[in-house]
């Protein structure tokens, strides 16, 4: 009772990379808190899953086997959680800022009435004092997100509701085996006890999963656009650089809601988190929501014409200068003294 | 067949110009001092309404938003783009909201509507990116919901397909009616205004609206009844105020930040060819690239 639990979410019998940083993440709060960390894995195929969970430090893991159950529908799910709360009284609930975890939790919480924060960049203990009514809290959740347009940090709790949940998009956290032998207890629960017959309303016709082309989490260097690139054709500037340096091309929110990059090359708080060994940051002014997802890069460059861009506060290299100029002088230089 | 199509649409501060004064002492968005615009993605799902009133014509399309007076400009921009009537849900008791409290909210405003086949909302809106009250609504309704829609594709016996977005891919999925659909903003965008209907309900106006000009052509709005937008408070969709705005929202905010960067030391270069040839020197000289 009172634990931590973590939802899974599990394609073909993997388990998704954001839902074993969330492990990681819910193992250390739980230590924090004194409990137990659980997990939840809903679906068909979930043979390996207790291998691939359980060395994380998870306490117990559900399981609920049901072909009906894969892929991911949002009302089975939704009743699978939503009943086993009511039994195990959560006091938090982590899951990714996924697409299923952003269709889920919102549908979890309003059927329990609990509070949810979206896309935390940060998840702390911590107290809290209601001075009006002279009460205080102990242990609660802070969850840490930017927020309006990434202008500033709130921290949300949830005093009087459980469970307090959150969600994490992929990358924020680390993930970290705790132990390969660590001892986990499996409960497989009857799908029928939780879900009903009605759930299964909707057919999915169709599925089509392209593997992704752009892999800006695992580059080593990063050579990422802001609005300051100032258009799509200056953006091929930046592809040219990344195609010397074997990097990958990443964008800010503000260059992808200006249609000069693909959403999927977005970095920050609502794209990709990314902790490259280089990150080049061309015109990017550096919003709270952007550093979010890049501050962990080893080297940070700056070329901005703006030499009080926010971002240069966290370089380790600011150029002041245009990127048209910067830029093909670093390819022509690299070129020449590479082989 | 003609279907009635709820719209769910938000007035948002534009985010992505925000002074000082945009936050409040106790942590919430101060709307007022900052230029507000219909919520991107509640256009796409605008138009996905309007695709389905151009197929079923005779269908009807009501937009609902909860907001302060001045988010009757919501309703407008909708009924300029081809939207039928418009719905506004506005108390002081909602203010402070959180997502559970708006969902609530808009949950009992629906009901009042009280028909309804379809409700089409944005995914998120970008004050708060949460994709939350979509989903929420459906739930407090008890109705199925697709998020993350590209296409409402076909309509008919009773069941609806439809093209979602999913992390690295897409899906088609059916569900029956009725149904709550968030609207991704890679769907197609919002057809414009209309000139006819902008001189049709340029003068639409909620009823405080009307009082606060102190309008005095006011008999149009007995000899068009179309020009009345309809506006709603707690009491008229018979919500519990208790549930409604700061007091029904479990999540709170603790304290609110302005962000200060870890200041590193940083080397500083201009654009001569020089200092970048010596930079790009020192990076491979020390394997940091190449």
């Amino acid at each position: 009772m009172n634990n931590i639990f973590v939802y899974l979410e599990i394609e073909e019998g993997t388990v998704a990379d954001v839902s074993q940083e969330l492990l990681t993440k819910g193992r250390s709060l739980a230590d924090q808190l004194g409990c137990q960390l659980e997990a939840i894995a809903a679906g068909a195929d979930l043979d390996t899953v207790e291998k691939q969970v359980i060395p994380y430090g998870v306490d117990v893991l559900h399981i609920f086997r049901d072909k009906r159950l894969s892929p991911y529908t949002t009302l089975p799910h939704t009743s699978i959680l939503v009943e086993l709360f009511k039994q195990e009284k959560p006091q938090i609930c982590l899951m990714g800022a996924t697409i299923i975890g952003r269709d889920l939790g919102p549908r979890v919480s309003s059927a329990l009435g609990s509070g949810l924060t979206a896309d935390c960049t940060s998840l702390e203990i911590g107290n809290h004092e209601e001075k009006k009514a002279g009460k205080t809290y102990e242990n609660l959740l802070y969850q840490i997100r930017p927020a309006f347009g990434g202008n500033i940090v709130a921290w949300i709790i949830n005093p009087d509701h459980r469970p307090q949940m959150a969600t994490v998009r992929e990358g924020v956290m680390k993930k970290e085996i705790l132990d390969p032998h660590y001892k986990g207890v499996v409960t497989e629960h009857p799908v029928n006890e939780y879900v009903k017959e009605a759930d299964f309303v909707v057919a999915i016709l169709d599925r089509h999963i392209e593997k992704s082309k752009v892999n800006i989490k695992n580059s080593p260097i990063i050579v990422s656009g802001g609005y300051g690139v100032g258009s799509k054709e200056n953006f091929q500037l930046l592809y040219q650089l990344a195609d010397v340096l074997g990097a990958e091309v990443g964008a800010s929110r503000a260059a992808v809601d200006a249609g000069y990059a693909e959403h999927e090359r977005q970095i920050g708080q609502t794209g990709v988190t990314v902790r490259p060994k280089v990150y080049i940051a061309c015109g990017i002014s550096g919003q709270i929501q952007h550093i979010a997802g890049m501050q962990d890069s080893s080297i940070i460059i700056s070329i901005n014409n703006d030499p009080n861009a926010p971002i240069n506060t966290i370089a380790d290299y600011v150029i002041t200068g245009e990127i048209e100029k910067v830029i093909p002088k670093m390819i022509k230089y690299y070129r020449k003294n590479t082989k | 067949m003609a279907l009635n199509i709820i719209v769910l649409a938000k007035q948002v501060p534009d985010t992505r110009n925000v002074g000082k004064d945009a936050m409040k002492a106790d942590g919430t968005v101060n709307r007022a001092a900052l230029p507000a615009i219909f919520n991107p993605e509640d256009l796409n799902a605008l138009e996905q309404a309007l695709g389905i009133k151009d197929r079923f014509p005779g269908s009807t399309i009501t937009v609902l938003t909860m907001g302060p007076g001045r988010a009757a400009d919501i309703l407008r921009e909708g009924l300029f783009r081809g939207a039928d009537d418009g719905v506004l849900l506005t108390d002081r008791a909602f203010a402070g909201a959180d997502t559970l409290a708006t969902s609530y909210a808009l949950a009992m405003a629906v009901r009042k509507i009280g028909k309804y086949d379809i409700i089409v909302s944005g995914r998120q809106a970008i004050d708060g990116d949460t994709a939350q009250v979509g989903p929420q609504v459906a739930e407090k309704l008890g109705i199925p919901q697709i998020t993350y829609a590209e296409d409402i594709e076909k309509i008919s016996k009773g069941k609806v397909r439809i093209k979602r977005r999913l992390e690295n891919g897409v899906e088609v999925v059916e569900c029956p009616l009725p149904l709550l659909v968030t609207v991704n903003g890679s769907a197609r965008t919002c057809r414009p205004r209309n000139a006819k209907l902008l001189q049709k309900y340029k003068h639409a106006k909620t009823i405080t609206e009307r009082q606060v000009e102190n309008l005095d052509y006011i008999d149009i709005y007995s000899s068009r009844p179309y020009l009345n937008l309809t506006e709603w408070s707690v009491a008229d969709v018979e919500a519990d105020p208790v549930q409604c705005g700061l007091s029904g929202s479990p999540t709170k905010v603790k304290k609110i930040e302005n962000v200060v960067f870890q200041a590193k030391e940083s080397k500083q270069l201009t654009d001569n060819d020089m200092e970048i040839d010596e930079l790009l020197r020192e990076l491979i000289e020390n394997h940091t690239i190449g």
